[in-house]
């Protein structure tokens, strides 16, 4: 699509930047699963655990990655079922 | 104040004054209704009014007790933010119908019998359908009617569930009732009518979307979270809801994955969090009643504030489809960052409401052990994460660039959004006044360590997750569609069944009508042969020979009876 020229630039048009976000979230990630590793010897923070499963390290992050992939493909697979036009009911 | 009115009635009684007012007053009356019936609320404190004798029942017009003003108090805060974003609004009918129907809600919050609860129940629905006729379009004008059988279905059914617990019972109060008799399945399914349970749900999807850009931000508020008040007062801890709210909370995901209409996304959307209070009712401890109506109190705000960022974008650019929109963040920037707000709040970030409330219900399901609802609840919070948490801003203001260069949302409409907004995190960074007013005593702490992390961890691998599946190009696209859910079987093989039948009726009444009449044709044509003019009926007789006939006659009967 021809991008209106506004006469601005946005940070956001570049797609080097979309990259950078890329790896920003890969690195937030990274990050917010250490303390899991020292949860394992006890240090720094303790978990309420009230299921077993919950000590498995970074568990929380496993289960979002895996449920969201597969809701999305899940539903993508879905479309082919229950898709129709848009004036399918006028 | 006015000692013992029902709050909701003061919303009522103003709207009348609407059609005598313009301008300036109007909205001044529109923004003072709900104050007033705020004030009204917290003046009249704890307790039961309006007792009166209604053939040989009790009625209690106004009952304010712990568990109704926690709904009433976010019902009253949620009008007034409508009315502000409503200012712009030049339409006395949307106005007045939109003060009813809150009014209404509010006043059945605080109905202390089930017949008072009947009436407003009846009048949320009734009132309501007008703000999606408010639109004013072939589409808004049928999904309006199918709205409305559905929502009255809902008050007959709740009629005939109050008959059965009057005989039952003999009373009419409103509480505990349960699902041991047959007056309380009957009950529970006009609740759940309301509060969309699954295959009882499409009503929602399919009506909100299509009501006026303001209208919806008003019904996504009230009906539903009226239902779930009634849920959490008659049916706390009744098992059957763990499973039905665990259903609720899965099944719209994948629709709201699919849906292109934004405003349709955020009703199934809001499907999924109705599914959370549900499973919160059907455990029904203390902790899991207070993370209910704490989530209820939460999820109006962001709900709101979502539907309201989606409103204005529709009110700017006339369109609300994922797949025309995209990059609006060069030209709405306040609505943007507004409606990330609302998705972060929604996904319950730590430091949003969401946080705050999810949890409690989370904690509640397994200190109760109930790992499935559990398991379900975290997979649906991913979802949550998905469809709302991202999907909603980010293909209205990001994704690739439309070329749509619109204004920024009109003031009072950023006002509305911005104080929301503020709401959502006030109660995240601060919840202990929303603790204050829950059914229960709180002993609840959020911000340990331990749940911060984990929540984060789901949450942010989540957002990881999108941006594998958008960076491998596995996302599925946004396409002009619609999704075929239950709704299809009233509004296809039904709808043929019901014209199919009447055609046959048709036949049948045209077979009964052309049968009659040759059958009355053939009666008055056999008949002319004997009584026909100049036939031997119609003959006219002398008198003299009608004397000598009835004399043989009668010499006749005396010879064979006087013998």
């Amino acid at each position: 699509m021809n991008q209106p020229n506004d006469g601005k630039k946005y940070w956001l048009d570049d797609p080097k930047n979309i990259d950078k976000i890329f790896y920003a979230v890969l690195i937030v990630c990274i990050a917010i699963s250490i303390p899991d590793i020292f949860a394992l010897f006890d240090l720094f923070y303790h978990k309420h655990l009230e299921f077993q499963f919950e000590e498995i390290p970074n568990f929380y992050g496993f289960y979002g990655l895996i449920s969201y992939i597969g809701l999305v493909l899940i539903a993508k697979q879905l479309r082919k079922v229950l898709m129709r036009d848009e004036d399918y009911y006028d | 104040m006015i000692e013992g009115l029902n709050p909701g009635l003061i919303l009522i009684a103003g709207a009348f004054l609407v059609p005598f007012t313009r301008g300036i007053v109007r909205q001044g009356l529109t923004l003072a209704l709900p104050v007033l019936g705020m004030i009204q609320l917290y003046s009249l404190g704890m307790g039961n009014w309006g007792h009166y004798d209604f053939l040989g029942m009790q009625i209690e017009l106004t009952r304010v007790d712990n568990l109704s003003r926690v709904f009433g108090t976010i019902f009253h805060i949620a009008a007034f933010i409508a009315m502000i974003y409503s200012l712009h609004v030049k339409d006395a009918m949307q106005q007045f119908t939109a003060l009813i129907y809150i009014g209404s809600a509010i006043g059945a919050v605080f109905a202390g019998d089930m017949i008072t609860l009947f009436a407003f129940w009846e009048l949320t629905a009734i009132s309501s359908v007008f703000l999606v006729w408010a639109r004013r379009t072939e589409r808004a004008y049928r999904a309006g009617i199918r709205y409305l059988i559905i929502q009255v279905t809902s008050g007959v059914i709740l009629m005939a569930g109050i008959i059965l617990w009057y005989q039952a019972t003999g009373s009419i109060a409103f509480n505990f009732i349960g699902v041991s008799t047959l007056a309380g399945g009957v009950i529970l399914l006009a609740f759940g009518i309301k509060a969309a349970f699954p295959f009882l749900h499409n009503w929602m999807q399919d009506a909100y979307p299509e009501a006026t850009v303001t209208g919806t931000v008003i019904l996504s508020t009230f009906t539903t979270k009226l239902a779930i008040y009634t849920l959490a007062r008659a049916y706390p801890g009744t098992d059957i809801l763990i499973p039905i709210g665990a259903v609720m909370t899965a099944f719209p995901i994948f629709f709201a994955v699919l849906e292109n209409d934004l405003r349709r996304v955020l009703a199934y959307s809001l499907n999924n969090q109705l599914g959370f209070m549900v499973i919160g009712v059907g455990i029904g401890t203390e902790m899991a009643i207070n993370g209910t109506a704490a989530h209820a109190f939460a999820h109006i705000l962001y709900k709101s504030l979502l539907f309201m960022s989606m409103g204005a974008v529709l009110f700017r650019t006339g369109t609300i489809k994922a797949s025309e929109l995209g990059g609006l963040y060069k030209s709405m920037p306040l609505t943007a960052v507004f409606c990330i707000v609302g998705a972060m709040s929604i996904a319950a970030f730590p430091l949003t409401g969401g946080f705050v409330s999810k949890s409690m219900i989370q904690t509640a399901a397994a200190d109760n052990g109930l790992v499935i609802a559990w398991l379900v609840m975290l997979f649906a919070s991913a979802g949550v994460m998905d469809h709302s948490g991202i999907k909603v801003p980010f293909f209205t203001f990001f994704a690739h660039d439309s070329g749509i260069r619109v204004k920024e949302a009109p003031v009072n409409m950023l006002l509305a959004m911005g104080i929301t907004a503020f709401l959502c995190i006030g109660i995240g960074v601060y919840p202990d006044p929303l603790y204050a007013i829950l059914p229960f005593k709180v002993d609840y702490h959020p911000y340990s360590a331990g749940h911060v992390i984990t929540q984060l961890q789901l949450l942010l691998f989540s957002v990881l997750a999108f941006a594998l599946l958008v960076r491998f190009k596995i996302y599925p696209p946004e396409l002009r569609s619609t999704n075929l859910d239950f709704d299809w079987f009233y509004r296809k093989p039904l709808k043929a069944l019901a014209i199919t039948t009447g055609r046959l009726i048709g036949k049948v009444w045209d077979w009964v009508g052309a049968t009659g009449t040759a059958i009355i044709d053939r009666i008055i044509r056999l008949s002319d042969i004997t009584h026909g003019d100049g036939r031997l009926m119609a003959r006219s007789v002398s008198s003299g020979a009608a004397i000598s006939v009835i004399l043989v006659i009668f010499g006749i009967v005396t010879v064979l009876f006087y013998r």
